[in-house]
């Protein structure tokens, strides 16, 4: 029986690679998206400088390629993922009273194999190449060696792995938010957060394995010579668009629903009011989450799948404007006659309204299949995903990151310095991308590396440039915030914005064990609802006793080495190392089912010490 | 066998449900399977779309041996039957009994892969390879998939027998034979649509 003792002494570099609680994963998960992000920030500023001026010669071609190529996949994959899974980690156990996830294991593995995905398909730069089929990839470029080099390979391998650590990871959610929630939590009375969690888990579910396939076909034709995607042989490349949408669109409402979820809870907070339209909120982001897998093919109009196709596509797009208006309605509903506190959080939740209303409204532009045929492929379709996927989904994890930092590191960062980072960033954003629907009208097409001079693309490049380094100065600001404030940060208390949801009846941070004893849920807003009509405290659920966690280990890490190994060994066709990659993963998991894990118990602190006062 | 002695007593009624973890686990792995379902699905779809793109190679209907296809799916269909005696044993808190269905079943599952790699080889001889045809790539890919998946599940199945000897059936271990049990009838599901897509509807093509 090991206690706090031990637990307080696991730090360092070990306590890290081993952990498998979900508080620390959602650091880990927050430092390696970060990371990812400020690269995949600077691949959009490499390439703004190229397009900053007619025939610019800064970058060539090809390497322009790989940066639009990595840029996508990194932003989507590498960056969004696991920040998004970094508040899901992070917040959703404690939204829902539960000590734990419900597989602590897997969410840990989850972790290691996004992250060797990541570093195996970023480590083309060192090693042949770079991707350069952009981040969709289209067979027959990037099918044939003739058009494509080994970057594809990495692509291939590094997606993989990284899918697979996202599926399990969405496995894990969902039963995590079916079998653990406290007593007297009802699905109906779920955090929004919460809510939009176990939806975009689910799409995780059924949408990745469409994407798994896709990228299997994509290797054995590129590896073993297989002829899915030869026309010569009978192969058909359209099978590659319909899957790799099939999973990519429901791709952009897995982003965007915990985005949702955290413009919920943040408003609410900042407006002191309970979220308008509570269940009409609910049933939009489960109807957003189901008619997302039905509109992959409006990627595809112009494939010729004939008018049928296309006006079916066409119509159940435009259909997801209904659910999403209701949202956009009720958040403003929310903060009418609400006593409002623009804090850094709150300011990134109101400024992302309008700009997520811009980015639906280009959607259901391109929704028509007739003005898509002048759309496509043209920069006005890189201002509208841009406007949802920056202009929503960013926006919404820099709200996030700055409403939930005090809970996951117990500090409170630098508002100044926030408004800073928030009005450049607003400001940069939209200079960047507000030119490029002009752009796009004026015949710019995507993905190319340079223009002729006085063709009337001048001045929107120019400005869409300078916009672009204004974000990155943005970056800078957010950066020196977290400096400053790891230094010398003021403490956070438990619950620093008045909150209403139950993370915020905890400690900052949270103790190991979340919840001394789990709690007793009494309504909507679970914490508002005991500060309303309790002591402000929470009920028990039940007595205080000793409490069981699991052991932290190395296996996840070491399984995630292994297939890493084994996806080099794939890109080089170097057999003995496909096998002792494959095999270190196989003998971990032979390991984790033959060794039961007794995990530890704890007491809570209140026991140990009750001059601590109370915590949960 | 003296571990069963001891836990004999504590056993509850459906073992596999009996704690928090083991409840998630068989939630978990219907989830798993959710997923599974889209990932062969894609792989059905992929060979639909494919499986007259020949290339000049043998069409289905001149390779298939529908006798020798209808004995694997029996042997295949047998190994669920005696899967879920397993499971009842396990039930009846009967270790050796558990163990000895799925001793069955995994030797069950080592004849039909048996018989899947002889086919293969047939086929093999008749020109019909993973890189002669977009016909060849999308059959090896979604039924070696599907051999794959036995093969899984024979490992996986005989550590669990395996460990069983020494951990006897607890609240712990049942789970897991549990799940690797529908883990198994989803293999021989997936294994109902090949016999009827690839094979049947191949013969009448």
């Amino acid at each position: 029986m090991s206690d706090l003792a031990t637990y307080a002494e696991r730090k360092g570099l070990w306590s890290w690679l081993t952990t498998v609680d979900h508080k620390k994963i959602a650091i880990l998960y927050l430092l390696a998206g970060g990371f990812f992000f400020l690269l995949g920030g600077l691949e959009a500023i490499l390439m703004r400088i190229q397009l900053m001026y007619p025939n610019s010669e800064f970058l060539s071609g090809s390497t322009f390629n790989e940066l639009l190529t990595m840029h996508g996949t990194t932003m989507i994959f590498l960056a969004a993922m696991p920040l998004i899974f970094a508040f899901m980690n992070a917040v959703v156990p404690l939204q829902i009273g539960a000590r734990d996830v419900a597989f602590p294991f897997i969410n840990a593995l989850g972790f290691w194999l996004f992250l060797f995905g990541g570093l195996l398909l970023n480590l083309s730069w060192f090693l042949g190449g770079a991707p350069d089929a952009g981040w969709t990839a289209y067979p027959p470029l990037s099918s044939g060696h003739d058009f494509s080099d080994q970057g594809i390979d990495y692509y291939v391998l590094g997606l993989q792995i990284a899918g697979i650590g996202t599926w399990i990871g969405g496995i894990n959610f969902i039963a995590t938010i079916v079998n653990m929630r406290a007593p007297g939590l009802t699905f109906m009375r779920l955090p929004m957060f919460t809510w939009g969690t176990f939806v975009t888990s689910v799409l995780i579910l059924f949408a990745f394995p469409a994407i798994t396939v896709s990228l299997v076909l994509l290797m054995f034709d590129r590896l073993f010579g297989a002829n899915f995607f030869d026309v010569n042989a009978g192969g058909n490349v359209v099978i590659w668009q319909h899957f790799f949408w099939i999973f990519g669109h429901p791709e952009v409402y897995i982003l965007i629903l915990p985005a949702f979820g955290i413009i919920s809870e943040v408003v609410a907070t900042f407006s002191k009011k309970r979220l308008f339209g509570y269940s009409s909120m609910v049933f939009a982001m489960v109807l957003i989450g189901f008619l997302g897998f039905m509109v992959w093919a409006h990627h595809m109009f112009t494939v010729g799948m004939g008018p049928v196709a296309n006006a079916l596509f066409g119509i159940s797009t435009m259909l997801i404007a209904v659910p999403t208006g209701i949202k956009v309605f009720n958040w403003l509903f929310t903060m009418w006659g609400g006593r409002i506190r623009f804090t850094t959080a709150n300011l990134f939740a109101v400024g992302f309204i309008p700009t997520f209303v811009i980015g639906g409204t280009t959607g259901v532009m391109l929704s028509v299949p007739p003005a898509d045929y002048q759309y496509h492929d043209s920069y006005f379709v890189v201002a509208h995903f841009h406007y949802t996927i920056v202009g929503g989904m960013a926006f919404a994890l820099f709200a996030g990151l700055y409403y939930w930092w005090p809970k996951m590191f117990g500090t409170m960062l630098n508002e100044t310095l926030g408004k800073w980072n928030f009005w450049l960033f607003f400001i940069g954003f939209h200079l960047t991308f507000f030119p490029q629907h002009f752009l796009g009208l004026m015949g710019m097409p995507r993905r190319i590396f340079t223009y002729q001079e006085g063709i009337g693309l001048d001045l929107g490049n120019f400005l869409s440039s300078l916009g672009a380094f204004t974000m990155g100065l943005s970056t800078v600001f957010l950066l020196i915030n977290i400096i400053v404030t790891l230094k010398s940060g003021q403490a956070a208390p438990a619950d620093p914005w008045d909150g209403r949801t139950l993370e915020w009846a905890v400690s900052s941070p949270a103790p190991e064990y979340n919840f001394a004893q789990m709690p007793l849920v009494r309504g909507l807003d679970a914490l508002w609802t005991e500060k309303r009509n309790g002591d402000g405290k929470l009920l028990p659920a039940e007595p205080l006793a000793e409490i069981h966690l699991p052991s932290p280990t190395i296996l996840p890490f070491l399984m995630s080495v292994g297939l890493f190994i084994a996806g080099l060994g794939f890109i080089y066709h170097l057999i003995p190392v496909i096998v002792g990659g494959l095999a270190v993963t196989l003998i971990c998991m032979v390991i984790r089912s033959l060794v039961d894990d007794p995990g530890y118990h704890v007491w809570p602190r209140e026991l140990e010490d009750p001059e601590r006062g109370v915590d949960a | 066998m003296s571990t069963q002695h001891a836990v004999h007593q504590t056993l509850p009624p459906e073992p596999e449900r009996a704690t928090l973890e083991g409840r998630n686990k068989v939630l978990g792995f219907w989830l798993f399977l959710a997923g599974e379902c889209v990932l062969f699905g894609s792989l059905f779809a992929t060979f639909v779309a494919l499986r007259d793109q020949t290339n000049g190679g043998p069409a289905a209907a001149e390779l298939f041996q529908l006798p020798m296809v209808a004995l694997t799916t029996v042997i295949l269909l047998t190994s669920s039957l005696t899967s879920v005696l397993g499971i009842l044993a396990m039930h009846r808190n009967k270790l050796a009994q558990t163990q000895a269905w799925f001793v069955v079943t995994v030797l069950l599952g080592l004849f039909f892969l048996g018989l899947e790699i002889y086919e293969f080889v047939e086929y093999y001889r008749h020109g019909h390879r993973l890189t002669s045809s977009a016909f060849g790539s999308a059959f090896y890919t979604l039924v070696g998939f599907h051999g794959g998946h036995v093969l899984f599940g024979i490992l996986w199945i005989s550590l669990l027998i395996a460990q069983s000897f020494k951990k006897g059936l607890t609240v712990v271990t049942a789970p897991k034979f549990y799940v690797a049990s529908l883990y198994w009838h989803f293999v021989d599901l997936v294994w109902v649509f090949i016999f009827t897509v690839v094979y049947l509807m191949g013969m009448v093509a």
